[in-house]
């Protein structure tokens, strides 16, 4: 259980640090608007906001009123507003129709608007068209990593996914650089760079960019983590699309852990009200299970129960000393104790209540038959049978797109004829995004391809292709499985107390591709002798390594590593990734976009009222 | 005890036996009120015994864990953080905004609700912070001594790093009037967020030259930002060409459109494009900010001719008739109601309006209320499927969960029940008869029932599985016998009640010198 890091395995940097810079800009930033204020903040900040400042924080620079952004008027009677959001067109709609509001009315305010992370040209054209641009002034507050845990950096920009993997506009690639160029100021310069993607590699491009524009900063500085690895999340879809089973992967997928946080509702907390509670390795409980199988959490939780109940027990025979050595030393840690762990055995509980209803045994066998390409009629009809019985839009659409992937499209999707209007828009989307392919759309694109390059000289030709190849891009699943042997040959029964590689986050049926990727590569300390995967992913143009021959890094460096996941990770990948460090002796740091799973992935591609 | 829920999160390989059901449907949305609907009546998959092992055992640990309360919950929450009635840490800045919209209503009561609850009035009496210097006097210069590390001595092996200049004035005054700077320069310039004249690029080639810095430098804001001066400065015909052969700029374009909401111009980039089912899509799209039912109707009508995949029109159409065919029921069945007339309007009250509900929640509603009208009026069950071409095995899962939930048990059995030309009578269900035990199961279907269907599954282990399940006692027992299985009759014995009926057949049957026992 809770298996140990091996001795040699390296310290963690420091990570609070960004917390205390990132209030420290805010506040600074505050004192840049003197003077009570109200203060607008838009909803998506106010728990990244939460996890750095409070109130009284924001109250000692005068900030008098919260209020969240919202359609709605606002009511605030504060001679100076203050609105921290992030940097959306209708944000700024909003804004403008407060301050033409006031304008109308002949009021004269203050009015200061502050971008997190930064600010985009879009939205400062919105505010001239609108009339107010210099009736508002503007401010960046950098706010782009917010350490979850020891070892977790999110940007919290789940809509990276949205833009940049559906849309594609690359406008967080320069946030992201911004971030990778700040830790590189804190924590030394990455000896190692490896990535594979196209907006990872475009992402390293900006920011070897900005390194040498603002050469020497990091020059000179020993490097602290040793090597950065970034993956964009659509070389791997496949592992996001899976049903998680390890503890923290599964509290994800019931109750959605937001921003590091969890709200256990009264089905869980046994009492009348709600409870949100900080995850993370500070929860000593939650730091032993949190990684395991879920069919472990169990049997640790009940000899945990027992242990603690024998520890109350010694109080029995105490005389009055021991008592009270016992009351002021050991009963706060008992105490702290049990209620953790009674939480945690009313979320597991809740979790089995919950599966049970969802027929997830056959969910998850039908998941492992896809993973592994066997018995596909069968898996088709359970998911066509899914769609029946009407048990949950987003999860029918995430077993599709599964089904899609796995299979090449060739599974002939004629599902999505069923599915009914509604869900006209979520499809075009998904097939755009590349998580639901079939045959005819590749055969389209070519067309289209040929019907362009005709119009164009060589080198534009080749840049459409480019622009082309992620869109038709075919998943070629089953060969790289086969290739990078992801299915693990099992004799008998995996046993899922003593895993043996990382396919233990999913029952020991399927090792992560993401992970799997990351992994050979660092043994290899390159791309080398992967050239048909690489191709396969259809990454050839987009996988590179980057070695400086610098000897500073340290041997204890240089079994750190930054993976940078661009369009989220989620906990399975994590905890698959924290095993490999054990057994290889090494400690990975996460940088992630947000944390994901399958249904934040299907939900990005909803389509919803304007 | 590695039963059931280990084998549940195991390395379940697929076992051979799915189900094979041909066609899917439609499929619900997730809004509110439709939820209500099959909250109440969704079709739900298995429900595994919920006195499993594994599960006990937590429940045990749970117990072990809460016979400590007494002890431990004994006083005060000390490290506990403190938490309002929703949750969220007093204190916490989504909670005081949650108190300030609270209050924005200013009614008096309120007021005092919150100042009893220890909000604004009281902050001074939350903890202090850690740290209450400021970040200007930091950067004016050395930090006081103070309560924790400051960033300067965490960073002392930097050299002299300071993060003021570019804090210490805001961006935007950063203005920058020269005119000799280069594409590549300028676009650096703005990645760096400073404000930087476009407008000496005047001919074509400049800007295109622009735009190609700007994409190859892969910051998807200057692209942006170049694209808006293109748009603004040239004809919309040489824009959409040139971003034609360029892919990544034209996205930029499309999303920034999109995020603009300007649908004409974007409209006409597809036209221009060529993209036509993108172009119906886009116009399709905007059905979603129409709230009133005949207007968006009356849009729809408008999208049936636009050029859609084949498939695609066929739904354009179904979802523009599917419509007009609600607002036609919601009329009539609102008036129903209201009138109080109706029976069934009565004793079970509509918990919301049909409108916009997909094909599924509607063909579930009329066959809730509506399931005895003849084919003739829109609003019958047979009616909506016949228009909708829904699948048999769609229809009967729908209209059996329908009748279930009203205890309509005829209509259920006439559901299944086909005869043949000779006049036979025969059950059938294109749904397998052990989906029909369980969704009767879910809406309490009694025994009697669903030992009727349990009867009717025709895979012997799957029927003797669902009969144990549900305690269907005598499809049990029949079956033990049916098989000559003494053994599991026998431990059959030991789950029903003592001195009941049931008990006495299996004796009985246990003691009969006609069964020759396998076992």
């Amino acid at each position: 259980m809770a298996f140990p890091h091996r001795p040699d395995a390296p310290e963690l940097p420091d990570f609070s640090m960004l917390k205390r810079l990132a209030r420290d800009q805010l506040i600074y930033l505050l004192e840049q608007l003197p003077g009570k204020k109200d203060l607008f903040i838009e909803a998506d900040l106010m728990s990244p906001l939460d996890r750095i400042a409070n109130v009284s924080i924001l109250k000692q620079h005068e900030v008098d009123k919260l209020y969240k952004v919202e359609n709605k008027p606002a009511l605030s009677s504060s001679e100076q507003l203050c609105f921290l959001v992030r940097p959306r067109i209708k944000n700024m709609r909003y804004i403008a129709s407060l301050v033409n509001a006031d304008k109308l009315a002949g009021r004269t305010r203050k009015y200061k608007v502050i971008f997190s992370p930064q600010k985009f040209y879009a939205c400062e054209m919105v505010l001239e068209e609108e009339g107010i641009y210099g009736d508002v002034s503007c401010d960046e507050w950098a706010f782009s990593l917010l350490p979850l845990d020891v070892d977790l950096l999110s940007m919290e920009l789940p809509e990276f996914f949205r833009d940049y993997f559906l849309e594609g506009d690359q406008c967080w690639i320069n946030t992201v650089v911004q971030a990778l160029h700040l830790l590189s100021t804190l924590y030394g310069p990455f000896p190692n760079c490896y990535g594979i993607g196209r907006c990872a590699k475009m992402a390293y491009e900006l920011w070897r960019n900005l390194e040498e524009e603002e050469d020497g900063e990091t020059k000179g500085r020993r490097p602290e983590i040793g090597h950065i690895f970034l993956l964009d999340r659509d070389v791997d879809f496949v592992t996001a699309l899976c049903s998680q089973v390890v503890y923290e992967g599964l509290v994800d997928d019931t109750f959605r852990i937001k921003c590091g946080s969890v709200d256990f509702g009264p089905e869980v907390t046994s009492s009348d009200k709600s409870l949100k509670v900080l995850l993370n390795a500070e929860d000593k409980v939650f730091n032993e299970i949190r990684n395991e199988h879920f069919s472990n959490v169990f049997g640790f939780l009940s000899q945990k129960a027992r242990n603690l109940q024998a520890q109350y027990d010694r109080r029995r025979g105490m005389d009055i000393k021991q008592m009270k050595n016992f009351v002021s030393q050991e009963l706060k840690g008992l105490k702290q104790e049990h209620r953790l762990l009674s939480l945690h055995i009313g979320a597991c509980e809740s979790i089995m209540k919950k599966k049970t209803k969802q027929d997830f045994q056959e969910l998850i066998k039908t998941e492992h038959a896809l993973l592994e390409g066997f018995n596909i009629r069968e898996s088709t009809s359970y998911i066509e049978e899914h769609i029946d019985r009407q048990v949950s839009p987003i999860e029918s659409l995430r077993l599709m797109c599964l089904l899609s992937i796995t299979e090449n499209g060739d599974a002939r999707c004629s599902l999505d004829t069923h599915y009914g209007p509604e869900h006209l828009l979520t499809f075009s989307n998904l097939r755009r995004a590349g998580l639901l392919t079939e045959q005819a759309p590749g055969d389209t694109l070519t067309a289209v391809e040929s019907k362009v390059s005709k119009l164009v000289t060589d080198k534009a030709a080749g840049k459409i292709t480019d622009a082309f190849s992620s869109l038709a891009k075919r998943s070629n699943f089953r060969a790289i499985s086969k290739k990078l042997n992801l299915i693990p040959r099992v004799d008998g029964e995996y046993d899922l107390k003593v895993p043996r590689d990382m396919a233990y986050v999913f029952s020991g049926a399927y090792v992560p591709l993401s992970c799997r990727i990351i992994e050979q590569v660092l043994e290899r300390r390159s791309w080398q002798g992967l050239d048909e995967v690489v191709r396969l992913l259809n990454c050839s143009d987009f996988a590179f390594t980057d070695m400086t021959k610098e000897d500073k890094a340290s041997s204890e460096s240089l079994r750190l590593i930054l993976v940078v996941f661009l369009g989220g990770c989620t906990f399975s990948e994590i905890s698959a990734l924290r095993f490999l460090g054990r057994e290889k002796g090494y400690r990975f740091i996460f940088l992630t976009t947000a944390v994901t799973n399958s249904a934040r992935l299907m939900e990005a591609m909803s389509e919803v009222k304007a | 005890t590695t039963t059931g829920l280990i084998l549940f999160f195991q390395s379940g390989r697929p076992l051979g036996a799915g189900v094979r059901l041909g066609m899917g449907l439609r499929m619900n949305r997730t809004k509110g009120d439709e939820e209500e609907y099959w909250n109440s009546s969704k079709f739900k998959a298995f429900t595994f015994d919920d006195e499993d092992d594994e599960l006990s055992q937590l429940k045990e640990s749970k117990r072990a864990v809460n016979s400590l309360r007494d002890f431990v919950d004994d006083d005060d929450d000390d490290d506990l953080e403190r938490v309002s009635w929703s949750g969220e840490p007093v204190g916490s800045i989504s909670w005081s905004i949650k108190e300030t919209a609270g209050n924005s209503g200013s009614s008096h009561e309120g007021r005092e609700q919150l100042k009893s609850r220890n909000s604004f009035s009281s902050y001074a009496q939350l903890p202090k912070p850690t740290s209450t210097y400021s970040l200007s006097s930091f950067f004016r210069g050395r930090t006081r001594p103070g309560s924790f590390q400051s960033l300067s001595d965490a960073l002392s092996d930097t050299p002299a790093k300071s993060y003021a200049p570019e804090l210490g004035r805001p961006k935007g005054e950063y203005r920058d009037y020269s005119n000799d700077w280069s594409p590549s320069d300028t676009v650096r310039r703005l990645r760096k967020g400073k404000v930087c004249s476009l407008e000496r690029f005047r001919s074509l080639q400049d800007k295109l030259q622009l735009l190609e810095e700007a994409v190859s430098m892969h910051d998807g804001n200057v692209i942006t930002a170049v694209l808006i001066f293109l748009k603004r400065t040239l004809s919309k015909e040489i824009l959409f060409r040139e971003l034609e052969v360029r892919q990544v700029a034209l996205r930029h374009l499309i999303h920034f459109l999109k995020e603009i909401g300007d649908q004409k111009l974007l409209l006409d980039l597809f036209r221009f494009l060529d993209r036509t089912e993108e172009l119906a899509l886009s116009h399709y799209r905007e059905h979603l900010n129409i709230q009133d039912p005949d207007k968006r109707k009356e849009f729809l009508k408008t999208c049936i001719g636009l050029p859609f995949s084949a498939e695609d029109s066929a739904h354009i159409q179904d979802h523009y008739t599917l419509l007009e065919r609600q607002i036609i029921i919601e009329a009539n069945d609102r008036h129903l109601e209201s009138a109080g007339q109706t029976e069934i309007f009565r004793k079970h009250p509509r918990k919301a309006s049909i409108l916009n509900m997909p094909l599924v929640t509607t063909l579930f509603y009329s066959c809730f209320y509506h399931y005895t009208e003849a084919e003739g009026t829109f609003s019958s069950p047979v009616n909506l499927k016949k228009t909708f071409k829904i699948p048999d095995k769609q229809y009967v899962l729908t209209a059996l969960a329908a009748r279930a939930k009203l205890r309509a048990w005829n209509d259920v059995d006439a559901l299944f029940t086909t005869k043949n030309w000779l006049g036979y009578t025969k059950k059938r269900a294109p749904i397998g008869f052990h989906r029909v035990v369980e969704i009767l199961h879910k809406n309490n279907a009694p025994v009697q029932i669903l030992q009727e269907y349990v009867n009717l599954v025709e895979d012997v282990d799957t029927k003797l599985n669902l009969a144990t399940k549900f305690k269907c006692h005598d499809v049990v027992i029949d079956t033990c016998r049916d098989l000559k299985d003494r053994q599991q009759l026998l431990a059959y014995r030991s789950k029903v009640d003592k001195g009941s009926a049931e008990e006495e057949k299996i004796d009985a049957l246990l003691s009969s010198s006609q069964i020759r026992w396998k076992n």
